[in-house]
């Protein structure tokens, strides 16, 4: 450390740093009000908060075997009776109890994948913005050729070369969700770091690495969960076309793979509404329920983030 | 659009499109599990079959000599040979590219129109009950994965009434001139074309509603404001026009998003293309096949970038003029 500033000069930057963490947490505070306060936002949360509820608690009450078929010919794609409130499948099993075990399935593909690609967008975003110059040039390079693949038929591709597990489903999902967050989390730091605060630190002698984690990565951070939740509404998405498409885990059955079972055993041309909506609006309430809160909260965070800067 | 800029993109354009045929070799030929390597070390080959296998696929070779090679069948156009049609896969692609193009092509074409329509409606009346609906339901038509979209509209059109054909290309067995021909092709379409731009228009309009809402704050929509001038025309005139460049933008981010749904709905609808293509080699694990589709639909989102790219040069009259 420096001594040019002296003991003034010293604490001047200190007090600036409480004062700021003070923001942040009182602004976090008030993110989820406004979140709460927004209609689009709380629906979300009303949403998000019946999902969980529904394949958290759902299974236990409800616990679904998945070695119990029908019998007879009559106990087969069965309309919603008192013993299958949503019907049967082809195999004669429970829709509602398989929907409540295959959402957990959906839910955790999508988190595991969410969480990598957020960890490896925010970091390569933090990383790029941070040091700026000929690594911001190669990381964005690569970042842009990921952009600009097709999504969708990336992860049907390493999804028909490495396996079907969950496992690959979100390793793959994840590898390829990445490029949009590092985007938007390097802008937002190549504006960070030019600000005063960043650069007295930096004269004070703290390291990089302390910045980035002690000052820049605790103001991107709404701007992360923000993001979070639109990844997470893409990756249950894609988990979801994978295994519509035959490339989900045959063992886990999530939705996707409901889906992909009535489509393949001709429920369809059997009129079978209930096998196909039962796991389908399992989907949309989900996807929908995540991006609502994204949205909202990227409403709430943008013009805060406008008068930030 | 000065030369050295057409110059300078037309370098980048070189090598996004190498790298890209190099990563498709790393991902099908070099990285661990790779299907060429696979099928040569499958228990079911006697020594001799094995021995030709490693030649056919010049596995004797070191990696970079077969990278060499690759590139060369690249530059021929020989993109392999399926194991499932026993036909090269050119000829098997080229069979399915018109109908995805098609496909791709209405959807993408209507997308457009209704997408900018619905933002221009939700924009006009920004924060009222009109564009509060448009956003919500926008929302959750984005919701819906493509395939649920279509199995729904197959149940609608197709299982409960039968007001359209729910699968293939053509009637099996219709025979009838070039025009009824024509009519039944344009029948089958719509629901797939639909179920497409429902998802894509849904939110395609979010985004040119945000847009829109964006330059309506500008100076020059207020100046537009006091000359006293419709509130048709400046919204029809003024601000989509100053919105035109995040649209171009954005309708070329779209296309991969929907190469992806026509996969999905191809599948769904027994559409002959591209997608269901895909599809039947995953399930049928015709890796050749897959690698020249994938191929493709890379090398298509590519190039809509590169136009849109020029074409931002061309209608920004400010880049023009420099």
């Amino acid at each position: 450390m420096s001594d040019a500033g002296g003991p003034t000069g010293a604490r001047l930057p200190d007090e600036e740093m409480t004062r700021d963490a003070e923001f942040t947490s009182r602004a976090r505070r008030g993110v989820l009000r406004s979140v709460w306060h927004d209609p689009m936002g709380r629906s979300g949360l009303i949403m998000l908060f019946i999902v969980l509820f529904v394949i958290m608690i759902g299974p236990l009450i409800f616990p679904f075997d998945s070695q119990s078929f029908g019998t007879s010919a009559a106990s087969i794609l069965q309309p919603p009776s008192r013993a299958h409130w949503m019907g049967t499948t082809e195999l004669g099993q429970d829709v509602f109890r398989q929907f409540l075990v295959g959402g957990r399935i959906s839910l955790y593909v999508g988190l595991s994948a969410t969480l990598i690609a957020i960890v490896l967008g925010a970091g390569l975003g933090l990383v790029s913005g941070y040091y700026a110059g000929w690594r911001d040039t190669m990381l964005m390079r690569v970042t842009d050729f990921f952009l600009v693949l097709p999504t969708l038929p990336l992860i049907i591709v390493l999804a028909a070369l490495f396996g079907q597990s969950i496992l690959v489903t979100s390793l793959v999902i994840g590898l390829t969700s990445w490029p949009q967050t590092a985007r938007i989390i390097r802008s937002q730091v190549l504006s960070l770091r030019e600000r005063p605060l960043i650069q007295r630190v930096r004269s004070l002698g703290a390291g990089d690495l302390r910045i980035m984690r002690k000052h820049i990565l605790p103001n991107v951070a709404p701007l992360i969960f923000a993001n979070l939740a639109l990844v997470l509404s893409g990756a249950v998405l894609a988990q979801a076309a994978l295994a519509f498409l035959g490339l989900g885990d045959p063992v886990q059955v999530s939705w996707g793979t409901t889906l992909h079972n009535a489509f393949n055993s001709g429920a369809m041309s059997e009129g079978a509404w209930w096998y196909v909506l039962t796991p389908g609006v399992g989907i949309v309430v989900m996807v929908l329920a995540f991006s609502l809160v994204g949205h909202s909260l990227d409403r709430v965070l943008n013009p805060m983030l406008r008068g930030e800067r | 659009m000065s030369l050295r800029y057409l110059a300078k993109k037309l370098f980048t354009l070189a090598v996004t499109l190498y790298v890209t045929v190099s990563f498709n070799f790393l991902l099908f030929h070099v990285l661990p599990g790779n299907p060429v390597q696979l099928l040569a070390r499958s228990g079911h080959f006697d020594p001799a079959a094995r021995a030709q296998l490693v030649k056919l696929f010049g596995l004797d070779h070191p990696l970079i000599v077969q990278y060499f090679i690759y590139l060369k069948d690249m530059v021929h156009g020989n993109l392999g040979f399926s194991y499932v049609y026993r036909q090269p896969v050119t000829t098997v692609l080229g069979g399915a590219i018109g109908n995805t193009v098609l496909l791709v092509g209405t959807a993408t074409l209507v997308t457009i129109v209704v997408g900018i329509w619905l933002g221009v409606v939700a924009a006009s009346r920004a924060h009222s009950l009109s564009d509060a609906t448009i956003t919500v339901t926008s929302l959750g038509l984005w919701s819906m994965p493509d395939f649920f979209t279509g199995m729904i509209l197959i149940f609608i059109c197709g299982v409960w009434t039968h007001i359209l054909p729910i699968s293939g290309l053509v009637t099996p067995g219709l025979v009838t001139g070039t025009w009824g021909h024509l009519v039944d092709v344009a029948r089958h379409l719509i629901l797939p074309a639909l179920t497409l731009t429902l998802v894509n228009a849904a939110e395609f309009s979010l985004i040119s509603r945000n847009t829109l809402v964006d330059v309506m704050v500008e100076d020059y929509m207020l100046t537009a404001r006091a000359k006293g001038l419709s509130r048709r025309r400046i919204i029809w005139r003024h601000a989509l026009r100053n919105a035109t460049l995040p649209i171009v933008t954005a309708t070329a981010l779209y296309v991969g998003m929907i190469l992806g749904g026509a996969i999905q709905v191809e599948t769904v609808f027994s559409w002959p293309g591209m997608g269901l293509l895909i599809y039947n080699s995953v399930v049928q694990r015709d890796y050749p096949v897959l690698e020249a589709a994938f191929l493709i639909f890379a090398i298509a989102v590519i190039a809509t970038n590169f136009i849109s790219d020029l074409l931002y040069q061309v209608l920004d009259p400010r880049v023009r003029r420099a």
